[in-house]
């Protein structure tokens, strides 16, 4: 199994990560992209300021994407509206291309140097995949005592061992770069 | 949008005693989140010392939530906006 994150020198970061560790993860991106969806740019005129405007006003019923773009006001719902027309489209951007940027970089595994740049990306989609992965499973703050008592056959198993190995890989990368 | 206010001999408390910083960003709570990953974004986006990203990151973890900064209302959003980007539960509100 991989041993995580080792620090490099100018703020990146290496792993070394077997083939079918590497698949998990390509894997897991897939679907946070296809859930984040789009993959075009967002629209800009020319002359204009470089602002996004999103047709997009309301939270989503999907828990994840309620996760990943949330409501910015408690209270305010159309305060709320108004800030996601305005962020969500370049947020969800933002997203996809650290997306890509890992799926780039890892290729089929094996040893992974990053860049600054790169270890940012990485830090970032770690997270949105635990995110995602996380609620989907429905962590809680007593989730890791609950894994313990789980058998091998339990059917969620396979999830909640792959949300605590990206948990362990996230953590190791966050050492890597303090 | 609402339109007439019910007290109106009631003066806005925090506009009176803080009206250039009147917004503040919030983060929530979340099961999720690592502990070291929330003290890394306080501090890769506010600049904050480790120490005071730690005090906050606490704050979080066991009040629920805490004042992340505090500013205009533009300068909260933009500071909500990048707090999502990094996967961080984050609201703004007028500090009242």
């Amino acid at each position: 199994m991989s041993t995580g994150f080792k620090r490099v020198r100018g703020g990146g970061a290496r792993l070394n990560m077997a083939p079918d560790e590497a698949a998990i993860v390509r894997t897991l991106i897939g679907q946070l992209l296809d859930l984040i969806g789009g993959g075009e740019a967002p629209k800009t005129y020319e002359g204009m300021p470089d602002v996004a405007l999103s047709d997009n006003t309301s939270v989503s019923d999907d828990p994840v994407l309620a996760r990943l773009f949330p409501d910015a006001y408690r209270e305010d719902q159309d305060a709320s509206a108004e800030f996601r027309r305005y962020t969500e489209a370049t947020l969800r951007e933002g997203k996809r291309a650290a997306a890509e940027m890992v799926l780039q970089t890892l290729g089929d595994g094996g040893e992974v140097v990053l860049d600054a740049e790169q270890a940012q990306a990485w830090l970032r989609v770690l997270n949105d995949v635990r995110l995602a992965l996380g609620t989907r499973l429905d962590i809680t703050e007593e989730t890791l005592e609950e894994m313990r008592g789980f058998d091998w056959d339990d059917p969620r198993y396979a999830g909640f061992a792959a949300y605590d190995w990206l948990t362990y890989l996230q953590e190791t990368l966050v050492r890597a770069l303090c | 949008m609402t339109t007439a206010p019910v007290e109106l001999d009631r003066p806005d408390a925090a506009e009176d005693v803080r009206p250039d910083r009147p917004w503040v960003a919030i983060v929530w709570n979340d099961p999720i989140n690592l502990m070291s990953y929330v003290t890394y974004v306080f501090q890769a986006v506010f600049g904050y010392s480790k120490k005071k990203a730690e005090k906050l990151m606490l704050d979080v973890h066991h009040k629920g939530r805490a004042v992340v900064s505090s500013g205009t209302r533009e300068e909260m959003e933009r500071d909500c906006e990048v707090l999502h980007s990094y996967g961080l539960w984050a609201t703004v509100k007028h500090d009242v």
